[in-house]
């Protein structure tokens, strides 16, 4: 039960790391980016490239894989994305699809279409035997890891003179630039930063979630249920509705798996239907 | 005279803010009646409660005796209840014919016909021309809408509201942001509305409220604060008092 | 400046035009082609389907990424209506078509509140709910294996489907102009044009005493209808229904079929299917197994130029065609140049 409830915690952690940059390029651009997966399976091949054939530690490959992917969500929003923001939904939403379509087929072509793994060291490996309950040490470093990373996230929207300023264009973009701060660089910035942890999540989750070509198309569901259960107004409801989701997938497949993906499917349809604001969010 | 529309203690909260507060008010039929106030005033929430964008917290709407309160703003317009917008709210990629024709047809209870030709009804092709005619759109019938100079869609905004046939007309500051050179086709377009129609005006120039109201309702802080003909409400010390307040914001 | 005939420019917008014409009269001389009948017949299908996304995507402004759940549903329903109760196509099509109108109805109370990420999330949860179901109900449905032992009885009585498929091209060809009509019929309707308002500006629809949301339920349903039979038809001509006629890839390949023939123009879902077909045909002989990724390059570089490009170089065409055809035979048509098809 304890294990269950931990996997599951495990899995949440990660999926908001994944997708918290989704939430906010969506609450600040208003921009329905389908490809957000796209930089998480990057960030999952890099380490397995570093890894498994540069030689690298899993440790060192995981803020490298940050930084690549952050420097790749950089390049491509500077050149593609910047042109998509006046756009209507209909066409982000074609844009990011056609996006995904090639990074899908590339990394095929390129990796081939088989599972990747990547091999852990050995201190992360195995159980450890915490009152009674098996914590796997490697779900227990990603639930500190991510959890120190949502405590960063959170002080630096709050306290920070950049937290502050992303705050203000997300609540209205005309008035923060009216105010002298500059958009479009916190834009970049944050798309960076949010394509830099799906980068660190696709990594991180590589074990846990798999990580094959289909990647972007298998998890883009999970992204936008988090998103928009979560709302955008904040990073903690899409961290709560991480947690929800991560636990209760989890503990569904171990005790109804017959059900399973009904009751996250039909969760997800509820919520929008009663809440199309999201679950956490504070109504606007 | 009868009435055409009425309010019965209408209130508007949102969260803390009384933003309509105990409005009755009468619009009485074929009349040119203006609503005025400074900025803040509650005037769109009004427009939006009496034409059903929104539901009151308390109070009723009538239509000619009628409560209309529950009805959704499809539902009263086809009771004869049409208004403009402060900011057009067009259909960019239909042209005026197209727009005039689906306003007519939606009045005429025809907007289901799936199986008929757009404006195949009798007597329908006679009548966007003449309101065409009326409001100075003739020459850009056929043009996507998107594509009219601001003057031109200025028009087709009150006369979209003209061809759902209305006995009660709200326009909302239909000369907004109109170029001078433009102006006076809108204005001349207002002043030829049909006695037939009841018009209640929502304005901000003065100009325009005293060539055209002969009642002024003044709506301040949400709540009616005067009510007269216009030469009353030019004098009212009070009404200048608000006027005067909030100079400089304007 | 009161010349102008309204009651003519009414009228002469739904007239037939010489390229509608050409259209049609080209894809019914395809039957001419029989080594082509099979992937033509997958055409006509995607072409059907396409139209069916373009009523709700195009015209309603409805940004659906689940079309393939009506696909799917009147693709299993025609071929368990042909396993367990009649072999019959057309009951079969009516069969798919009643049950997905249904299906259609139902969902559509779905999507007509919230914004488009709303709509794209409970289409696609729609979609991906159906193919679960479908996947793990394999009793019924033959699960990852697919539905499987349809025999198809003749049609009317008559034609054999058979292994060329001539009759399966005749047959599709025939049902997508039937309801091609209908749309076209329909777009030019009051209904049709009261559907585009709504796209352009729901708040102005609404006063201008448009019922927003049942005309959204009804062009869903009907929107689903279609889609059904487009599923039908499927299952009908190949005999086999897989679980892919649920999936993701689907949903989004039709949308982009729409796209490249241009939404919001009853053509464009037609076209779009020939030029989706040809594209795949070409991307896979010269890529196999990684052309999508051209189809995703030409996503990204559609949006990037402007959607509406490839449809207005269209137009001149027509325009161009037109008027030297004009000036060749010295005819004069009145009012040749107003409004879209």
């Amino acid at each position: 039960m304890v294990t269950l409830l931990f996997d599951g915690l495990a899995y949440g952690m990660l999926l908001f790391v994944l997708a918290c940059g989704l939430s906010v390029t969506l609450g600040l651009m208003n921009f329905i980016n389908l490809a957000h997966g796209a930089f998480a399976m990057a960030g999952g091949y890099i380490t397995v490239v570093l890894t498994s054939r540069a030689g690298v530690p899993f440790l060192a490959a995981l803020p490298i894989a940050f930084l690549a992917s952050a420097a790749l969500g950089l390049l491509f929003e500077r050149t593609l994305y910047v042109h998509m923001y006046d756009k209507s939904h209909l066409d982000q939403v074609l844009f990011s699809i056609g996006l995904v379509f090639m990074a899908v087929a590339a990394i095929d072509y390129v990796m081939g279409s088989q599972q990747q793994f990547i091999t852990l060291p050995d201190y992360l490996q195995g159980r450890l035997d915490i009152a009674g309950a098996g914590i796997g040490r490697y779900r227990l470093f990603i639930v500190v890891l991510c959890g120190v990373l949502a405590a960063l996230l959170q002080w630096i929207l709050v306290s920070t003179r950049f937290g502050s300023r992303l705050r203000a264009a997300v609540d209205d973009q005309r008035v923060a630039r009216g105010l002298g701060i500059n958009v479009g660089a916190i834009f970049a910035l944050t798309f960076a930063a949010g394509s830099g942890l799906a980068g660190l999540g696709g990594a991180l989750g590589a074990e846990i979630l798999g990580l094959d070509p289909n990647f972007p198309l298998k998890f883009m569901i999970y992204f936008l249920i988090v998103v928009t259960v979560g709302g955008t107004s904040s990073i903690t409801g899409p961290f709560l509705a991480s947690l929800l989701l991560g636990i209760a997938d989890v503990a569904g497949k171990y005790y109804i798996p017959a059900l399973e993906p009904f009751i996250i499917y039909t969760l997800m349809i509820v919520v929008l239907i009663l809440r199309p604001q999201g679950l956490f969010a504070r109504a606007r | 005279m009868g009435v055409a529309l009425q309010t019965l203690g209408l209130n508007k909260r949102f969260g803390g803010l009384l933003a309509t507060s105990e409005v009755s008010f009468t619009l009485a039929e074929g009349a040119r009646h203006a609503l005025i106030g400074p900025n803040g005033a509650g005037k769109t929430t009004l427009v939006n409660l009496l034409t059903g964008v929104i539901p009151p917290t308390s109070g009723k709407v009538l239509l000619h005796g009628t409560d209309i309160t529950r009805l959704s703003p499809d539902q009263r317009v086809r009771r004869g209840l049409a208004r403009t917008f402060q900011i057009n709210q067009l259909f960019p990629t239909l042209t005026p014919l197209d727009t005039l024709g689906l306003a007519m047809t939606e009045r005429l209870g025809r907007g289901n016909d799936w199986l008929r030709t757009a404006g195949s009804h009798p007597g329908i092709a006679e009548a966007i021309a003449e309101v065409a005619e009326r409001f100075r759109l003739t020459d850009v019938l056929t043009e996507r809408t998107s594509v009219l100079p601001y003057g031109k869609q200025r028009l087709l905004e009150i006369a979209v509201a003209f061809a759902s046939q209305p006995q009660v007309l709200l326009l909302d500051e239909p000369a907004a942001g109109v170029p001078e050179s433009e102006r006076h086709d809108i204005l001349a377009a207002v002043a030829e509305l049909p006695r037939s129609v009841s018009v209640l005006l929502i304005e901000h120039d003065m100009d325009l409220v005293f060539s055209f109201a002969e009642r002024i309702s003044v709506l301040v802080n949400g709540a009616m604060f005067a009510e007269g003909n216009a030469e009353e409400i030019a004098n009212d010390p009070r009404v200048q008092a608000v006027y005067l307040g909030d100079a400089g914001h304007d | 400046m009161s010349n102008v005939n309204v009651p003519h420019l009414l009228l002469s917008r739904h007239r037939w035009r010489w390229p509608e014409i050409a259209f049609w009269l080209a894809a019914f001389a395809c039957l001419l082609m029989p080594s082509k009948h099979l992937i033509l017949n997958e055409i006509a299908i995607l072409a059907l389907f396409a139209l069916s996304l373009d009523l709700i995507l195009g015209y309603a402004g409805i940004v659906s990424l689940g079309h393939a759940a009506f696909l799917g549903a009147g693709a299993y329903i025609a071929g368990l209506f042909a396993i367990h109760v009649n072999g019959d196509p057309l009951l079969g099509l009516l069969a798919a078509a009643a049950a997905c109108g249904v299906l259609g109805f139902i969902t559509s109370f779905l999507v007509l509140r919230g914004s488009d990420l709303t709509r794209l999330m409970i289409t696609l949860g729609v979609a991906l709910l159906l193919g679960e179901i479908a996947n793990r109900a394999a009793w019924l449905t033959g699960g990852a294996d697919g539905l499987q032992g349809i025999t198809m009885g003749r049609l009317l009585g008559l034609f054999e489907f058979d292994l060329y498929g001539r009759t399966s091209f005749t047959y599709s060809l025939v049902v997508l102009f039937v309801l091609f009509l209908l749309a076209r019929r329909l777009i030019h309707s009051p209904f049709g044009h009261s559907l585009t308002a709504i796209r352009d500006n729901p708040l102005r629809a609404a006063a201008v005493g448009i019922p927003v949301k049942r005309r959204l339920i009804a062009i869903y349903t009907f929107a689903a209808i279609y889609a059904g039979i487009a599923g039908a038809l499927l299952t009908q001509t190949t005999q086999f229904v897989g679980l892919d006629v649920l999936s993701f890839q689907r949903s989004a390949d039709v949308m982009l079929v729409v796209i490249i023939g241009g939404a919001g123009y009853l053509y464009g879902g037609l076209i779009g299917a020939l030029g989706f077909k040809f594209l795949q045909d070409w991307l896979s002989a010269l890529t196999p197994q990684y052309w999508h990724f051209w189809i995703g390059l030409i996503l990204v570089a559609l949006v990037l130029i402007g959607r509406d490009r490839p449809r207005r170089l269209l137009h001149s065409v027509q325009k161009y065609v037109t008027n030297r055809w004009q000036s060749l035979t010295g005819s004069k048509a009145a009012g040749s140049s107003t409004g879209g098809a």
